[in-house]
């Protein structure tokens, strides 16, 4: 027999009691499932995870994970841990289970069934070793999916909020016939920054618009790139024939703003919001009066 | 291709209805000067609504175009910018300072008609 075939056959042999060995496992934790699955629960209030739920809650999730993990272990194949791990995921992170809560309890079933499996085979040192090698490769590669399947989800869920951010935060808002305003709100990144001057313009040309207030009260910081484009939004909008007239600036960003070296000159800034917008009715011609002045006079 | 230009009253109206060649450009130039000395006029709109597409040469054209109308006395509006057209000329640096730039038509004859009733 050439040693080839004598390694194929042994690895035979050892894939096929290693899937043996794997069942014998599965019965073992089938048969001991009401008492693991309880120790396993006490363990996780003890370790104080997953605070965010009820203990019952906490019950019925380790017993569904419980029979998923069992259920990987006996068919090999992580398509329905990957599925469930992420169904898992979008339930429990809205109410604020944080990534190593979620670690945590994979890697304390895994604990507890080695423990259990310690206990099963203490006599027998060498079948304890053979059972082991059996398990904890599987048992890893299930805290992994499960690990991964929640990061994924988180970040599933961190894009779709970017997204949303993004939409919502670039109002073009008309406050009086021919007069927008552009509150800005957050971080400008150069992404941004020309989704934002993209809406202006076609606000600019869809309301007609004459005057233009954009307001940075809400802008934490700003850098040379986006104070860059900032002037160059204002110089479209005046080819567009519309006055742009800036507010809010913060000093912090003021002195940026003078330190980078920024040509401001053609930039028309006022102090704060109210200035602008009257400012901005000046231009445009509109006179806002009390009622009580024009009865009076 | 020829611009045609239109007399309103007091104002000239050239209207660019498709992409010019430089020497069309010039043509534009040269036509809308004579015009102003022949008709007398007050103001002259271009209206580049249909041009997509805005060259360094264009600008520097519709540029010398007011500087040379403001000589005789009259006010030039450019009108009609794209937004689009708009923000990539900014990125290129053609800002077309010195010029005025009205929305569209309507708004560049108010435009000129107010300046007009300040000089008066």
């Amino acid at each position: 027999m050439s040693s080839s075939k004598r390694s194929a056959n042994h690895m035979e042999r050892t894939v096929s009691q290693s899937t043996e060995l794997l069942q014998e496992l599965v019965s073992h934790l089938r048969q001991n499932r009401t008492q693991l699955r309880e120790e396993w629960a006490n363990r996780i209030t003890e370790a104080q995870l997953l605070t965010a739920m009820t203990k019952e809650e906490i019950f019925t999730e380790a017993t569904s994970v419980y029979d998923n993990y069992v259920e990987t272990l006996a068919t090999g194949t992580f398509e329905a841990l990957q599925s469930y791990s992420r169904n898992l995921s979008e339930r429990i992170i809205p109410r604020g289970v944080e990534t190593h809560e979620v670690v945590g309890i994979v890697l304390l079933l895994r604990d507890v069934l080695a423990r259990s499996l310690f206990a099963k085979y203490q006599g027998d040192f060498t079948m304890l070793n053979r059972i082991l090698d059996a398990y904890e490769p599987a048992a890893n590669r299930i805290a992994n999916t499960v690990a991964v399947g929640f990061v994924q989800e988180r970040e599933r869920v961190i894009r779709q909020q970017q997204e949303a951010i993004r939409e919502l935060s670039t109002p073009v808002l008309q406050v009086r016939e021919r007069l927008l305003i552009l509150p800005i709100i957050g971080v400008i990144d150069p992404h941004r920054a020309r989704q934002l001057t993209e809406q202006l313009l076609r606000g600019i040309r869809t309301n007609r618009a004459k005057v233009v207030v954009i307001d940075i009260t809400g802008v934490a910081a700003m850098d040379a790139t986006v104070a860059n484009h900032l002037v160059q939004t204002v110089e479209a909008s005046r080819l567009l024939g519309a006055t742009v007239i800036v507010t809010g600036l913060s000093p912090e960003i003021a002195q940026t703003i003078v330190t980078i070296g920024v040509d401001l000159g053609k930039m028309n800034t006022v102090g704060d919001l109210q200035g602008g917008i009257e400012q901005a009715e000046r231009l445009l011609g509109y006179k806002v009066v009390l009622v009580a002045d024009t009865v009076q006079s | 291709m020829e611009v045609p230009i239109l007399k309103q009253g007091r104002f000239l109206i050239a209207t660019i209805q498709a992409a010019l060649s430089d020497a069309d450009l010039l043509q534009l130039r040269r036509a809308l000067i004579d015009k102003v000395i022949h008709f007398r006029s007050h103001g002259v709109i271009v209206d580049v609504t249909a041009l997509d597409v805005m060259d360094s040469f264009a600008t520097r054209t519709l540029r010398d175009i007011t500087n040379v109308i403001r000589l005789r006395g009259a006010d030039t509006v450019i009108v009609g910018i794209q937004p689009e057209v708009a923000f990539a000329m900014v990125q290129l640096g053609l800002t077309m300072e010195g010029v005025a730039t009205a929305l569209d038509l309507e708004e560049g004859l108010a435009h000129l008609q107010q300046r007009a009733a300040r000089k008066t």
